[in-house]
Parts: structure tokens; C-alpha cells; sequence
């Protein structure tokens, strides 16, 4: 093994320009799966039945198939019907969609854990919904979402490796391409490890500086998880000792 | 009905999908007027106070406040709500802001005010509620009897023109109670008319102008202060009456 060809790789244009890629992907998918999410969560809340039906309806598709499958199909499939997007385009959207049906399901949860009284009190004050929404249940259901928001960026990080079947120049295509062009494959993986791992080690570190910075002064008592037990892939206060 | 009302339900009903938990509730209250409404738990008079600031719309029967009907036109319930102040039994401080933020965030996001002007306004608030010394804290640091008056604050820093009160002091520790009716006396002496869902008849017996008894969803009695406390009540008044105090 040679740490030369390791550094080489890590320092070389391709593989740079390929983690870049996969941080853009894993960046616009969240922020575009966040969105699409709370979208879905507002739609259920609005206790429409046709609604619903269609909201339970997306959530069973995307929850229901492979994420692999998705991108394969907005990919391969759409063209047929005059619908031609670009790689980088088809992954973006599969991965939001995809996103969006878990992020659903997380903000919905975080909605509800919001006692009813506190959206009851906000109205009593003279608040319109909006208002209500926006500066008393949303704050608070921030609180709660956001461990397992940190679990999914993580996870999205991870699942953008497999936009590399629709030719999308992201950090493994890229190593898996030099790879096999001169069959050094420990070194290239190896580098596109280290990439993956500091791209991890950043969003975790990030998270963890978010959980803080959202926790009140309040909480002094109850610490977010240290940063060893969020590698160990605990985030709930409760499991931390 | 020769005084005006502020605020005045007329033949007010409610249902909850097949339920009726209203009958035909009518009540007027005016300016500066404390009115205490009393009734076994399940009575419905919750409900016929969240009928009057429109948290629970009426099905049937009309509400007006300063002379205007306002359950008509539902779309505006927010507009009437910044005039009518409420309170909770379980306080409903907002967990994510202290309790100067908590006072804040209404008249600054409602009212338009500027957050040194709202900040003032806290403060002044907190000191007439006696509790200026926890502006900085979180509602799960104060006790119960410091977060229902915070409340009160919050309410108050609307500059509503009447207060609702829905069972504030059933969720306190005896000694708290004390603190929270004191506050409330204060306002009802200061003149703002309240209406008060309570058990706590020595409050009715310190600052009620009248008193509600409620049963089923029916007002069985409305009768002046210095009359029910003389015992001009009627039988089944009487027998409640018997119950809560022993």
C-alpha cells in the first residue's frame, strides 16, 4: 500500500471535485427532502381525507421501494415520457422524494409532540395559526426533530453513493473509475474512505454544535450526546451514560 | 339590560360531533364586572368560556363583545382574542422562551411592538405580578404559582379588556394558590372585568361581582354576591355548595 498514491488521490482534482459532488447531493436532497417533508406533514395535519389518502399514498411508493430503484427509474423511465433530466438532476429529485417520505414522518412526529395547549395558548394571545405555527410549534418541534434529522443527513451521506449507477461524478464513481484504470484499488478506496469519513465527522460535529445551540439554558442538567456516543450511533439523551 | 355588556353569549349551544355539551348558555357581563362560574367538573364551563373567545366556536346562539357579534365571522377570532386575555390550568408557558420572552413574543409579533419597547413591558409586568426577579428563567424552573402569574403577565401585556380564567389554580400546590388569587384580586379590584372558572370560593367570596352555577351544560343560577353568600341559593346550588365544602 502505498501512502504516497493515498495523498496523491486525496489531494488530486477528480477526487476533490467527486467529494464536493457529494456533499452538494446530500446537501440539496436534505434541504429539498426537509421541505418536501414538511410539506407532507402540514398536508396530513390538515385532516382532509382525500388528502391524506394522497400524502399516505407517497409515503407508501417511496417507503415501499429501494431508494436504488427510484433513482434508476426517474432516470431511465421519465425520458420515455418526454420528461429528459439531467444525472446530476435524477438523483437530486429521487433522493428528495425519497427524503421527504422519511423527513414526513419525523416532522409529523415532532409536530405532535407539541402539547396542544401551547398552540391553544398562542391563539388565546391574539396569534393567527401562521403565527402560531411559526413561532411556538415550530421552535419547540425543532427541538425534538433535530436528533433524528442528524441521523438522516448522516444516512443521506451515505445513500448518495448510489447515485453512481446513473453516471452521477460522485466520490465513489470517482475512485472506483481511477481504480480500475490502474487497478490500485486499496489506494483509490481508501482515499474516498478518508473523504466519507471527514464529510461524517463534519456533520456529526455540526449537529452536535446545533443540539447545543437549540437546547436552552434551561437543560443545563440534561447534556446533548457526547460526541463519542453519537460515532456509537446514539443521539437520545436518555441512552447516554 | 340597561347597562351595555362587554361581552354577552345568547343562548350559546354546543356540540361536539353528536354531543351536546351546551344548552342554551346565556351570560352578560359588564365593564369592571368579576363573575365567577362554578359547576361539578364536566358541567361544561370550560367550554362555555372558550365559546366566549371563540377557541370553541358555538353551534348554536351568538356571542358579542363590545356589542359586536363576533361568532359569525370566524375568520377574525384572532383579531377579538388580543382583547380578551386568557388563562390556563396548566399555565402553557411556551417551553422554548423565559419569561420575559415569553411576555414579548405576543405584542411583538401581533401588536407590531419593538423589542425594547416589549422588553420594558415585560418587565413592568413581571414587577406587578411580583415576580420581576425571573424575567431570565425557563418555565421549568419557576413552580407553578410563578409560571401562572407569568401567565397572567403575558395575557396582560396585550392590554386585554377582559380576562379569562379557566380553573388557574387546580393544578397548584395549596401554597401557590394563594399568590395566583392575590394577582387576580388585584386585577379584579383594578377594575378589569374577568370571568373565572374556579373551585375556590374564597376567591368568589373576595372579588366575585356575581356567581354561575353550571350543571350539565345548563346555567342553573346566576345570582349576585352578597346574595349567594347570604345562602339565596337554589336546592341544587345548595347541594354542590354542600360538597365542595365539606
Amino acid at each position: 500500500m502505498s501512502f504516497e498514491l493515498i495523498y496523491q488521490y486525496l489531494v488530486s482534482q477528480s477526487f476533490l471535485s467527486g467529494a464536493w459532488m457529494t456533499l452538494l447531493i446530500t446537501v440539496v436532497s436534505l434541504l429539498c427532502g426537509v421541505v418536501v417533508g414538511l410539506f407532507i406533514a402540514m398536508l396530513q395535519s390538515l385532516k382532509f381525507p382525500p388528502i391524506q389518502w394522497l400524502t399516505l399514498f407517497y409515503l407508501w411508493l417511496f417507503r415501499g421501494t429501494p431508494v436504488l430503484f427510484q433513482i434508476i427509474f426517474i432516470y431511465n423511465v421519465l425520458p420515455t415520457f418526454g420528461i429528459r433530466l439531467s444525472a446530476f438532476l435524477s438523483a437530486v429529485i429521487a433522493l428528495s422524494l425519497n427524503e421527504g417520505a422519511y423527513m414526513a414522518e419525523i416532522i409529523r412526529s415532532g409536530l405532535q409532540a407539541v402539547r396542544k395547549g401551547q398552540r391553544t395558548a398562542g391563539l388565546a394571545l391574539g396569534m393567527t395559526r401562521a403565527k402560531v405555527l411559526r413561532y411556538i410549534v415550530l421552535p419547540q418541534a425543532a427541538r425534538i426533530v433535530l436528533p433524528p434529522m442528524g441521523n438522516q443527513t448522516i444516512g443521506m451521506l451515505k445513500t448518495s453513493a448510489l447515485v453512481s449507477v446513473i453516471a452521477v461524478e460522485e466520490l465513489l464513481l470517482v475512485a472506483n473509475q481511477t481504480a480500475s484504470a490502474d487497478f490500485r484499488y486499496l489506494e483509490a478506496l481508501t482515499a474516498a474512505g478518508l473523504y466519507y469519513l471527514l464529510l461524517t465527522s463534519i456533520f456529526i460535529t455540526g449537529q452536535y454544535l446545533m443540539e447545543r445551540s437549540l437546547e436552552p439554558k434551561k437543560r443545563r442538567g440534561v447534556a446533548p450526546p457526547s460526541m463519542l456516543s453519537r460515532i456509537r450511533g446514539r443521539t437520545s439523551p436518555a441512552a447516554d451514560n | 339590560m340597561s347597562t351595555p355588556k362587554l361581552i354577552e353569549a345568547i343562548s350559546v349551544d354546543k356540540h361536539f360531533g353528536d354531543m351536546q355539551v351546551l344548552y342554551n348558555c346565556s351570560l352578560g357581563v359588564e365593564v369592571g364586572e368579576t363573575v365567577v362560574l362554578i359547576g361539578p367538573s364536566g358541567s361544561g364551563k370550560s367550554t362555555f368560556l372558550r365559546c366566549l373567545n371563540l377557541l370553541e366556536p358555538p353551534t348554536g346562539g351568538n356571542v358579542f363583545f363590545e356589542g359586536r357579534n363576533i361568532n359569525q365571522d370566524l375568520g377574525h377570532a384572532d383579531r377579538i382574542r388580543r382583547d380578551i386575555g386568557m388563562l390556563f390550568q396548566n399555565f402553557e408557558l411556551f417551553q422554548h422562551l423565559n419569561a420575559v420572552e415569553n411576555i414579548m413574543l405576543a405584542p411583538m409579533k401581533v401588536l407590531g411592538l419593538s423589542k425594547a419597547d416589549a422588553h420594558d413591558l415585560a418587565l413592568d409586568l413581571l414587577s406587578k405580578v411580583h415576580i420581576p426577579e425571573r424575567a431570565e428563567h425557563y418555565p421549568e424552573e419557576l413552580s407553578g404559582g410563578q409560571q401562572q402569574r407569568v401567565a397572567i403577565a403575558r395575557a396582560l401585556a396585550m392590554r386585554p379588556k377582559m380576562m379569562l380564567y379557566d380553573e388557574p389554580t387546580s393544578a397548584l400546590d395549596p401554597e401557590m394558590i394563594r399568590e395566583v388569587l392575590d394577582v387576580m384580586a388585584e386585577l379584579s379590584a383594578d377594575g378589569m372585568t374577568s370571568i373565572c372558572v374556579t373551585h375556590e370560593m374564597g376567591f368568589a367570596r373576595r372579588a366575585a361581582d356575581r356567581i354561575i352555577f353550571m350543571e350539565e351544560g345548563v346555567i342553573i343560577e346566576s345570582a349576585n354576591a352578597e346574595d349567594f353568600f347570604g345562602g339565596h341559593v337554589n336546592e341544587r346550588t345548595q347541594r354542590f355548595l354542600d360538597q365542595i365544602l365539606h
